[in-house]
């Protein structure tokens, strides 16, 4: 077993679910609560990473991360290395490539929120702001789970978006997935077996755990 | 305080709510078919929805205004609310619902006005529970004390009984009523049912397509009419065309005769003369039916009539009788069956003077 490229991917999934814990529920909010008329462009943009070939986004972003890219030009300004082939190369990567993961189960939580219990707050004396902490969020916390779960899954498994923009540098950038390709192509059929026997598993416990929370628990009784 | 409202808001391009009013403290009725604009008015109040223009005041205190560009957002508003769907907080106990609006409070405060406000509204045993867990008419106190609790200015109420029985409404609107002898503050009150403006109104506006269409005491709004569309509203079956041809002053009465009929009726005295044309609005459960020809009665109207024909309506019997004009009346299945009435048989109709009223013909 490759345990170097497991710890690799537990940490790198849980930095990135980590952050985008940290973006994806502002962008969620925003998504589900704006009336803006250009919203769907927005809507598109967080969808892309569902339809786009990873080798697309992953040769995007290592042209953007890469030494004659704006960001790498920036990073390498500020830190004197390149950020191409680094972990924090991948955790950007990762971030873009997991936002519809984090931001489409927590805006559609939101959604789902009566409107009329957010106007009964208002009325009540209580801010947006604690009005959102206290109803919107513990009404919607199911759905924020499910999308930290399913981008923690997401990003433990990823594969083509790594292997462009972090290659596979082991320790560094080389991950399960790239652990299990790299097993597959030398034939070391067991190993690779393992490791992906690991990665199947965690997968159907982290969609377990998702559907699992779906289950409304605070169902009001209807009125008669 | 007096709330003072004046406001123009399209909501439609054949839809404008256009109401200029000043409530005073104690409970108004806004009473009103469903589309006449009730609830986007008391949205408007509450800061939930914005009109086009106008002015929204408490008292001193000025909500909206649309030339000053002043608009209070609805948490600063002080607007108590309590929605027809109550909107109570499905993921709180009772108690954490009834002191959400007091977040902002020492928490020793918050119990204990949270513990007041249920033990007169008689909830405090279900404060440990969620919406879910307790009955419809508890919901509803929860949701009337949560407003309540908050000590709000005005306090807007849409229909937020009509969900319930009969016997949990009354003592809901007893409980209400006596919560305000207290505090005296504007209190709106939408309904679309009559039981509610007798029990709880001071004061009845009839809202009609976004505008006022009549003001007054629930027994002037409700039980005489001054237009028509209020008895069409009120539940008058019949509304007969007439013409005044008798004015008696003295008692208080006038005569009308039915258009195209001979028929006369007595009815109490309005303003309108001689020859005035004007609609006489008669509840079809109001009207007496006989076979033969009643003497000895108090009742001044007795109209002779044919049954044109006879349908069953749940447990009332309606029975169309021609007097000139069609007649609807309405009888239980028992009298019906004992006096064996069927389609063109004659029979005489009863009605009492203050059965009729009087409706200005527009």
């Amino acid at each position: 077993m490759d345990w170097p490229a497991i710890a690799l991917s537990l940490r790198l999934a849980a930095v990135v679910s980590g952050v985008l814990l940290l973006i994806g529920v502002p962008i969620a909010y925003w998504l589900a609560f704006s009336t803006w008329r250009w919203k769907f462009a927005c809507e598109a943009v967080v969808a892309l990473p569902l339809v786009l070939p990873p080798t697309v986004l992953g040769f995007y972003v290592l042209l953007a991360l890469g030494s004659q890219g704006p960001i790498g030009r920036l990073w390498t300004a500020w830190t004197g290395h390149g950020l191409a082939f680094t972990f924090e190369a991948l955790v950007i990567a990762s971030i873009l490539y997991s936002l519809p993961f984090t931001v489409q189960p927590i805006a559609s939580a939101f959604a789902q929120v009566d409107r009329t219990l957010l106007e009964a707050s208002a009325t009540l004396g209580v801010g947006r702001l604690h009005t959102f902490r206290r109803v919107v969020i513990p009404l919607s916390i199911e759905g924020i789970l499910s999308g930290i779960v399913l981008t923690f899954a997401h990003t433990l498994g990823e594969f083509g978006v790594v292997l462009m923009v972090g290659g596979n540098l082991p320790g560094i950038t080389r991950t399960i997935s790239i652990s299990i390709y790299d097993d597959t192509q030398s034939l070391n059929l067991a190993a690779a077996h393992q490791t992906a026997l690991l990665l199947l598993g965690f997968s159907l416990l982290a969609l377990s755990i998702v559907y699992a929370l779906m289950r409304k628990p605070w169902a009001v009784a209807p009125l008669s | 305080m007096t709330l003072s409202v004046c406001i123009r808001k399209r909501l439609s391009p054949a839809f404008l709510l256009d109401v200029t009013c000043d409530i005073e403290p104690g409970v108004t009725i806004l009473f009103g078919e469903s589309g006449s604009g009730k609830t986007t008015f008391l949205r408007c109040v509450a800061g939930l929805a914005r009109p086009d223009e106008g002015r929204i005041a408490v008292g001193d205190r000025i909500l909206y205004d649309a030339h000053a560009g002043i608009d209070v957002e609805p948490a600063r508003r002080q607007a108590g609310f309590v929605f027809q769907h109550l909107a109570l907080f499905p993921h709180l106990t009772a108690a954490e619902n009834i002191g959400y609006g007091l977040s902002q409070r020492p928490a020793s405060e918050r119990l204990a006005r949270t513990a007041a406000i249920a033990a007169s509204l008689r909830i405090a045993h279900v404060l440990g529970r969620r919406p879910g867990q307790i009955s419809g008419g508890e919901r509803q106190r929860v949701g009337l004390a949560r407003s309540l609790v908050t000590d709000p200015a005005v306090l807007l109420l849409d229909e937020p009984l009509s969900a319930l029985d009969h016997a949990t409404q009354s003592r809901i609107i007893a409980d209400l009523r006596q919560w305000n002898e207290a505090r005296r503050i504007p209190i709106l009150y939408v309904t679309h049912s009559q039981r509610e403006v007798f029990a709880l109104g001071e004061r009845v506006l009839l809202l009609q397509n976004g505008a006022i269409a009549a003001d007054g005491t629930p027994e002037r709004v409700m039980n005489a009419p001054a237009q028509e569309s209020v008895a069409q509203l009120a539940g008058f079956e019949n509304l007969l065309e007439a013409t005044v041809v008798d004015r008696r002053p003295d008692a208080g009465v006038m005569v009308a005769r039915l258009a195209r009929t001979n028929v006369t009726l007595e009815t109490p005295l309005v303003d309108a003369g001689t020859g005035d044309a004007l609609r006489v609005a008669i509840r079809a459960g109001d009207i007496l039916v006989a076979t033969e020809r009643p003497r000895g009665l108090s009742a001044r109207n007795i109209i002779a009539g044919t049954i044109s024909s006879l349908s069953r309506e749940g447990a009332t019997i309606r029975a169309d009788v021609h007097i000139g004009v069609p007649i609807e009346v309405h009888l239980t299945p028992t009298s019906s069956t004992a006096l064996d009435l069927r389609p063109g048989h004659d029979v005489w109709l009863v009605i009492k003077t203050h059965s009729c009223h009087p409706v200005s013909a527009i």
